[in-house]
């Protein structure tokens, strides 16, 4: 446990000494999303509309925007042969790293998500909903593009692969988070939706670690 | 006692090694030769636990090494090509973290000590960006000294080191010696090991005429 916190605190220095890294995926997600008004139109009836769905998409594409660093850098200078060294399991190694992704790619969306859901002209009703649906579907991103990330290592043109790898498998995280949002705002019921990305989020959560360690071994060899 | 036996090694589909034998006793120190591509890197990855052999196994202390990874890289520090150095830590925090990493001693003290093995604690708050390839191997062998390890698989340590360095190198891997610790490195015999078992790995090839033959 010890080492698993060492691991996150380190993975989260080098980030904000690199901070530009971090700092493009919030960047990115805010312009994706201010490019729709220009796209479809000011009128407030139709971005209001699709205001969950291109919140949930742009923040599907920033989370891809990330990943490819995930493993990758550790691996390029050797740090990754050396993890797989120390005494923590590869599988918590995993997920010391998908923790640290998170907080500095995850957590940023979420905070920034409410503004642009007033950009969007969302209905109030479905802020508190939206940052509760993100907050359980972004971990999963993390984890299930934890897998890309290792199964990408040593592969030339690793991003545009990580992302036909990664993005089929958003899609239920998409599917119940923008309707959790949408049941929220037209007045329905949400909680089966939160729950299944819950329970969406728990099931990555046990699984995801195991498939990015053996990746992540395969790449090693 | 460290041992492998009857070693195979396949990368690609090429044949690499095959029937090979090792044997170091506490306190030994095994020094692998051969012309490049002969498998030596190949075989330090295998002795490591990051490269699993085709056939054949690894014994520490009599135990099978590779059924249990976690534990056998808990007795032992590799050391490969690249250092492993992060541009924005400095060493000293470089050093620290994979001291934590293993549990080891995490202390300022410790890690100058480390670091002064090599001659590099002068360099403690120099962030890695800046260091020469040289440097960047000091600290990546101050790491092993920080958090201490049985077994050191060294490959080609003396890559970028001056001939100062490779005497600090050889002090320390004497030292470890002199505790009981087990040193397996390859090298093109820029380093002088006393009482080394010299293991040719091109011995355990296939012969091309063989080859050419099946």
């Amino acid at each position: 446990m010890k080492q698993f916190v060492f691991l996150v605190r380190r993975d989260l220095n080098l980030a904000f000494r690199q901070g530009m890294d971090s700092l493009l995926v919030v960047v990115f997600f805010i312009i994706a999303v201010v490019l729709f008004p220009f796209g479809v139109g000011p009128e407030p009836g139709t971005l209001a509309r699709i205001a969950a769905g291109v919140i949930w998409v742009a923040a599907l594409l920033s989370t891809m925007l990330s990943l490819e660093r995930l493993f990758q850098i550790d691996y390029d200078d050797g740090s990754l042969e050396l993890l797989a060294l120390s005494s923590l399991p590869l599988e918590v190694t995993v997920l010391a790293k998908v923790t640290a992704h998170w907080i500095t790619s995850g957590l940023p969306l979420i905070v920034a998500a409410p503004v642009l859901a007033v950009l969007m002209q969302m209905d109030s009703d479905g802020f508190m909903v939206l940052i509760v649906a993100l907050l359980l579907g972004t971990p999963s991103l993390s984890l299930i593009g934890a897998i890309g990330a290792a199964l990408i290592l040593g592969s030339r043109r690793g991003g545009v692969l990580l992302s036909l790898l990664v993005l089929p498998l958003y899609i239920p995280v998409l599917i119940f988070g923008v309707s959790a949002v949408d049941g929220a705002i037209g007045g329905y019921e949400f909680k089966a939706q939160l729950l299944i990305l819950g329970g969406f989020f728990i099931g990555t959560l046990a699984l995801a670690p195991w498939a990015g360690a053996g990746g992540l071994r395969q790449a090693l060899e | 006692m460290f041992e492998g036996k009857e070693l195979t090694c396949i990368r690609g589909e090429r044949l690499v090694f095959t029937g090979l034998n090792f044997s170091v006793q506490a306190g030994g120190a095994l020094v692998l030769v051969g012309p490049n591509g002969a498998g030596k890197s190949s075989l330090l990855r295998m002795m490591a636990g990051l490269l699993k052999p085709a056939s054949g196994k690894l014994l520490w202390n009599d135990g099978l090494a590779l059924d249990d990874l976690d534990e056998h890289a808990e007795n032992l520090h590799y050391v490969g090509h690249h250092d492993a150095v992060k541009s924005v830590l400095s060493v000293l925090e470089n050093v620290r973290f994979w001291a934590g990493v293993r549990g080891g001693d995490v202390s300022e003290k410790n890690i100058l000590s480390a670091l002064d093995v090599f001659d590099a604690k002068h360099l403690a708050d120099v962030p890695g960006r800046f260091l020469s390839a040289g440097q960047k191997r000091r600290v990546n062998l101050a790491r092993i000294i920080a958090a201490p390890a049985p077994l050191w698989l060294l490959d080609e340590p003396t890559t970028a080191l001056d001939r100062a360095s490779i005497a600090l190198l050889d002090s320390a891997i004497r030292k470890h010696r002199e505790g009981g610790g087990i040193v397996v490195l390859s090298t093109h015999a820029d380093i002088n090991i006393e009482a080394a078992t010299v293991l040719d790995i091109s011995d355990f090839a296939l012969r091309r005429e063989i080859q050419g033959a099946a």
